[in-house]
């Protein structure tokens, strides 16, 4: 197992990142030394058959298999995760964190075996500095390596007692599709197989084999697989991988959900309130970096105004080293600061704020296009115009599109125009082509500052952990108290409607004639009309959503989660 | 600073004039050729200009400027990002044609008002009936100024309309536009011009047939963009007027950033003038950068800490070393006498520059005509190898001298010709000599060509009275003639021959020094390749990938350092978050996920814990992972996910 699963992580050693070509180039013909290895389907397919037939034949017929050295190696890891199942790993200790003896045990294995392959990975290393430290290369021989390891820990230390369960238990080793293709086989077929069968397996292996055999049999296979990547190989398994996780639409987690932890959700301010308590780590070393940042301010200055425009990127906040560029260099020129991460910012807004502030310019535009123009003209014909523009996350939603890059990009081009942004989004140079990009004039600077984005998160609520929905209620009942009377009648009917369907999973939400049928019975309205402007009102506020069914009728639905409403309903009934 | 903005203004006017001389012939291709238009089709120039985007702007500006000038006030320049329908094109069109019309002729206020008033209903007939009353205009206004316009423009001009970027277009706006103004091609001479970035079977492929064959097409090819670098590389880096040198690795950078990314001349300049800037910025000893006279003065006014600076260079500490004792004493105390030293210096410096570049391009003569180029086709590579390092030392430098000592002589006489002009032209004083000895070479050349036209004669005399012998005989002579050339020593071309090419080592040898070896190389050269990677090919996800994976690299933490690329579970919280993250498929359950990252954190917290209390999640650890992991979705690592409730969708795969 542990060679055909070898060459799986070897497989996933590729990542997709961003390398100058001609850094590709180097690297293609610096391996020509490496052998071709053979072709790596074939112990896939194989690995799932002789799984498959373990799990029928007997065991005479399993010895004569198992003959195969190979083969030996690929069993003791598969005997070992059917038997994690039975007794389960907390998933802390699957990635062998929580001590520092094993990390540093591991940290051996993984160096004594990453020295192969680190030799063909040397040159590159050389070729440029900046990267010496973290290839993916070395990363994901480090995480393959850690798979192995950390089964055959289990396999040793059976004794260990955890809380999580055993599908938990297998998902965490098992399905990691891109780096080990062949364990992911074998947890996937086993998956389909009863468990019963499973442990069969398991317990005819594990009987034959013990775990101290498996181990010298399964580390030394990996070494020369591991130095035998090509790299052609390597692109086509990768593409291979990349298919095999994304066809198969069972996805294998647990379902275990944040309701169930007994957890009271966390709502922005508590949050807040919480970090705040919790100390920042390696304070003192953040602010060096900082402070190495604060020291190009002059270099930015004089690079701005020579024409080019500045992008920082980098992980960690960068809002903090913009803000402290404007106060102590900016002071006394104009600019402008553009929050991009706020989530309503448009360009509109943006050119609106430079031609009304900047330019004092009362009036409208027809589109953006135009006031562009208008500014454009502005800035040419008086030359002693200068204006700073910073922009916090230039890759946020809003910013992101085509046309607001391209309007931003013509509107750095002017000379009198110092930009400088920041990017976080990994794939935020996508947004440039070549024409954005020479109009853009980037100087690239890393500024990673490790601190944490406060503000620039505190925006997205979209995540599950902390949609808190007090915001949604505050919302909803400020909007009701507005409303008349009927209007909140209506919309009680539509809620108390909802909840009593709640545990309907396809509950396609209330028809609009029936709904009209209700709101009647409730004298709440007098004619159709009437409940269409009520309504409209509603989706105005974004109190409800409408849809059309199959049928072509149309559904209405509160979009807010269940115990909002219910909350809602309860808020309701004590005020009135 | 004041040298460097010379320095980037003269380099843009040296690609603009380029550029323009590029384009006088298309000019004069398209005036020629607007006049045999025929009714309904429309003159169209198809202009190829390869994918460098980037530069087009440029070429196209100065296109419109040339054809200002010497064809028709009627340019209209449009852009497909402009035009999304065709009553935006027409819009445009119309806008930018009489803006320009009024720049040209300066009309008064009423026309201004005329232009507005047809702003609003843009259709063909209204420019067209603009045209007319235009045209009618100027004629009437010809008697008057018949020196100015008439001379300049024709009776009727041309209205060129220059698409930048045909690709882009939508392909229902051209045709539409070709359609409509091929019908009015009698009252309204419109001539368009395609830039075409691909090749010219995109319009073919965009317009159908029967709107293609309205038109009438020439193609032009502009130069290939290598081309344009091989030419700014000429201009900028292969002369000594410009005191800035760019050292081996930067300039590889630089040509690699052009070859392997963009093809774009403008980003080549950029690049250039980071250089520039750089080195200004960070080289203290920078000012003595500039033209010879200049740094001369500067040298006398030197403080004594820049006088430090200097010896501090290690290229100056070996030219010290070099020295004797007492002069190594007097260099390193008194600063007069080192000031005296630099000039002498820089002088030399000066002058090696000057005779580098020459011998550069003599020796590029040489190898570039050579079988499979073993250095290289452009003299930009022959440049890179020269500085890298001794390039006689080199394997190419060997091989390339024996296949020159194989050379013919024709392509040996041109060349040395070639190379006397080159030396000629330079400003060397020391060239004199060379010259002297090359030509020299080339009249014994041409002594050994009469010789051999002698020998050719009464070996054609020989063969006449051969042709009587018998077979026998004709043997014997034969094999004779076979012995006596392989006892023949050389020949006297190729003992010539030798002497040539041994003559152009010494050459080499005595000038192509690489310019690290030089003393005081610090002040002219940029040498930080790094730097310019970093500014210019940026790669923000390697940076995040490090940043996550070794949080050591930035912070110079004892506890965050590890080896073997594993991570310490000390590192701060959304590397952990990372790591665990990775270990996912393509769903992630943010219970599990929760907890490993609980497990982890409390492992560091408190290590004596038991793992069983771990069950409820510290409200400040909860926390602290929702902090993580909203960081890593506004990195874009993850996305929420509706597949399944509390899940999240990883957006990457594999390790970054």
């Amino acid at each position: 197992m542990s060679q055909p699963e070898g060459k799986g992580g070897g497989g996933g050693g590729l990542r997709v990142k961003f390398v100058p070509d001609e850094e590709v180039l180097k690297h293609i013909a610096d391996d020509p030394g490496i052998k071709v290895r053979k072709d790596k389907t074939q112990p896939t397919v194989s690995v799932k058959t002789f799984v498959k037939k373990l799990e029928n034949i007997s065991d005479d017929e399993a010895q004569e298999i198992l003959e195969e050295n190979k083969y030996v190696a690929a069993l003791g890891i598969c005997a070992q995760d059917s038997m994690g199942n039975g007794s389960s790993v907390s998933g802390g200790e699957v990635y062998s964190f929580q001590t520092p003896k094993r990390s540093s045990k591991m940290a051996e294995l993984a160096s004594e075996l990453a020295q192969t392959p680190g030799q063909s990975v040397a040159p590159d290393h050389a070729e440029c500095p900046e990267k010496t430290a973290k290839t993916p290369q070395s990363s994901s021989n480090y995480v393959f390596l850690m798979h192995v390891f950390s089964s055959l820990l289990q396999s040793k230390k059976k004794e260990f007692v955890s809380t999580t369960p055993y599908r938990l238990r297998k998902r965490l080793a098992a399905p990691d599709p891109y780096l080990e293709s062949e364990s992911e086989y074998s947890a996937s077929c086993s998956e389909e197989e009863d468990e019963e069968d499973q442990k069969e397996v398991s317990t005819v292996l594990s009987g034959r084999k013990t775990p101290a055999k498996t181990m010298t049999a399964s580390t030394p296979p990996p070494r020369n697989t591991l130095a035998k990547k090509n790299k052609e190989n390597k692109m086509s398994n990768l593409v291979e991988e990349y298919f095999e996780a994304h066809s198969s639409s069972k996805v294998l987690t647990s379902d275990r959900t944040l309701q169930k932890l007994r957890k009271r959700r966390l709502d922005q301010q508590t949050l807040h309130d919480l970090l705040k308590k919790a100390p920042l780590a390696y304070a003192t070393e953040i602010k060096e970096l900082n402070q190495q940042h604060e020291s190009l301010f002059s270099k930015w200055m004089l690079q701005l105004h020579l024409g080019f425009n500045i992008v920082l990127y980098g992980l960690g906040s960068k809002r903090n080293l913009l803000e402290k560029f404007r106060t102590s260099v900016l002071q006394d020129s104009v600019h402008v600061v553009v929050n991009g991460y706020f989530p309503s910012i448009t360009v509109r807004s943006i050119l609106n704020s430079i031609t009304e502030e900047v330019l004092d310019h009362i009036g409208t535009f027809r589109s953006p296009l135009d006031q562009l123009e208008f500014i454009i003209k502005r800035f040419k014909e008086d030359s002693s115009l200068e204006l700073y523009v910073l922009i916090h996350n230039l890759d946020s939603q809003m910013l992101r599109g085509e046309r607001s890059q391209q309007i931003l990009a013509q509107l750095s081009s002017l000379p009198s125009i110092y930009l400088i942004a920041s990017i976080d989004h990994i794939n935020a140079p996508l947004m440039w082509d070549q024409a954005k990009l020479s109009l853009y004039n980037w100087l690239w600077y890393e500024t990673t500052t490790f601190s944490p984005y406060v503000e620039e998160t505190s925006y997205e609520n979209s995540l599950l952990v902390q949609q808190s929905g007090s915001l949604a209620l505050s919302s909803l009942t400020h909007v009701l108290r507005s409303l008349t009377l009927n209007a909140r009648g209506i919309f009680r009917l539509l809620a108390q409607y909802q909840l009593e369907n709640k545990d309907n999973t396809s509950y396609p939400g209330l028809s609009f004639q029936d709904f009209y049928q209700q709101c009647r019975e409730a004298f709440l309205v007098n004619s159709d009309l009437t409940l269409r402007a009520q309504l409209t009102e509603f989706r105005d506020h974004k109190l409800i959503r409408t849809k059309r069914g199959a049928d072509g009728v149309e559904y209405l639905l509160i979009p807010v989660d269940d115990s909002t409403l219910t909350d809602f309903l309860e808020k309701e009934d004590e005020d009135v | 600073q004041q040298i460097q903005e010379d320095l980037n203004k003269q380099l843009f006017d040296n690609l603009v004039s380029f550029l323009r001389r590029s384009h006088s012939e298309f000019q004069e291709k398209t005036t020629e050729w607007t006049c045999q238009m025929k009714s309904r089709e429309i003159p169209t120039a198809a202009l190829v200009l390869g994918v460098n985007v980037t530069d087009h702007d440029l070429t196209f500006r100065s296109l419109s400027e040339v054809l200002q000038n010497n064809i028709t006030p009627y340019i209209a320049l449009l852009e497909a990002k402009d035009c999304p329908g065709i009553k935006n094109l027409m819009q445009k069109l119309m806008g930018q044609l009489m803006n320009c019309y009024i720049d040209v002729d300066s009309l008064e206020d009423e026309d201004y008002v005329q232009v507005s008033q047809n702003r609003i209903r843009c259709s063909m007939s209204s420019l067209i009936n603009w045209y007319e009353s235009v045209t009618k205009k100027t004629d009437c206004e010809t008697p008057r100024k018949k020196r100015t316009s008439s001379s300049r423009h024709w009776q009727s001009p041309p209205v060129v309309v220059i698409f930048k970027d045909m690709e882009s277009f939508t392909t229902k706006v051209l045709q539409d536009f070709i359609v409509i103004s091929s019908q009015h091609i009698r009252e309204f001479p419109l001539v368009l011009i395609f830039g075409i970035a691909t090749s010219p079977m995109i319009i073919h492929s965009l317009l159908p047939h029967s709107v293609s064959s309205l038109l009438c097409i020439e193609l032009f090819q502009s130069l290939s963009s290598k081309e344009h670098l091989s030419t700014i590389i000429d201009k900028l880096l292969l002369t000594a007027r410009f005191p800035f040198k760019l050292g081996e690795k930067v300039l590889q950078v630089l040509i690699n950033i052009f070859l392997y990314h963009d093809f774009s001349v403008q980003n080549f300049i950029k690049g250039f003038q980071l250089c520039i800037v750089e080195h200004f910025y960070s080289q203290p000893l920078s000012i003595l950068c500039c033209q010879l006279v200049d740094a001369k003065k500067r040298v006398n006014s030197l403080s004594h800490n820049q006088c430090e600076n200097i010896r501090r260079l290690p290229s100056f500490r070996r030219y010290v070393e070099s020295q004797a004792s007492d002069k190594q004493i007097a260099l390193l105390t008194a600063d007069s006498y080192l000031k005296e030293i630099i000039q002498k210096l820089l002088e030399d410096l000066h002058v090696y520059h000057e005779n580098y570049v020459s011998v550069l391009r003599c020796l590029h003569v040489f190898t570039s005509s050579l079988p499979k180029y073993p250095l290289g086709k452009q003299i930009r590579e022959l440049h890179c190898a020269c500085l890298e390092n001794q390039v006689w030392e080199t394997e190419e430098y060997e091989s390339s001298l024996q296949l020159a000592r194989m050379l013919n002589k024709s392509d040996l006489v041109t060349m040395l010709q070639q190379c006397v002009e080159i030396f000629v032209s330079s400003s060397g004083k020391e060239f004199d000599k060379t010259v002297e000895k090359l030509k020299e070479f080339l009249t014994q050349f041409q002594k050994l060509e009469d010789a051999f036209q002698e020998r050719d004669v009464s070996v054609s005399s020989q063969k006449e009275l051969q042709k009587k012998t018998d077979l026998y005989h004709l043997q014997k002579t034969l094999l004779e003639l076979k012995e006596s050339r392989r006892s023949k020593k050389l020949t006297k071309f190729e003992m010539l021959r030798f002497e040539v090419v041994g003559y152009i080592d010494s050459l080499v040898r005595n000038y192509l020094v690489p310019a690290d070896r030089k003393t005081l190389h610090e002040i002219v050269y940029f040498n930080t390749a790094s730097v310019l990677r970093e500014h210019l090919s940026a790669a923000p996800r390697i940076a995040l990938h490090t940043a996550l994976n070794n949080p050591y690299w930035y912070l110079k933490n004892q506890a965050l350092k590890s080896d073997g690329g594993s991570i310490s579970n000390k590192a701060p919280d959304i590397c952990i978050v990372y790591k665990l993250h990775l270990e996912c498929g393509r769903l992630i359950n943010l219970v599990d996920w929760l907890e490993a990252f609980s497990t982890v954190v409390m492992a560091v917290e408190r290590p004596n814990a038991d793992a069983a209390s771990s069950d409820q999640v510290d409200d400040v650890i909860h926390a602290r992972f929702i902090r993580a992991v909203s960081e890593l979705e506004l990195l874009g690592f993850i996305k929420p996910s509706k597949q399944k409730t509390d899940h999240v969708a990883r957006l990457t795969w594999g390790g970054c």
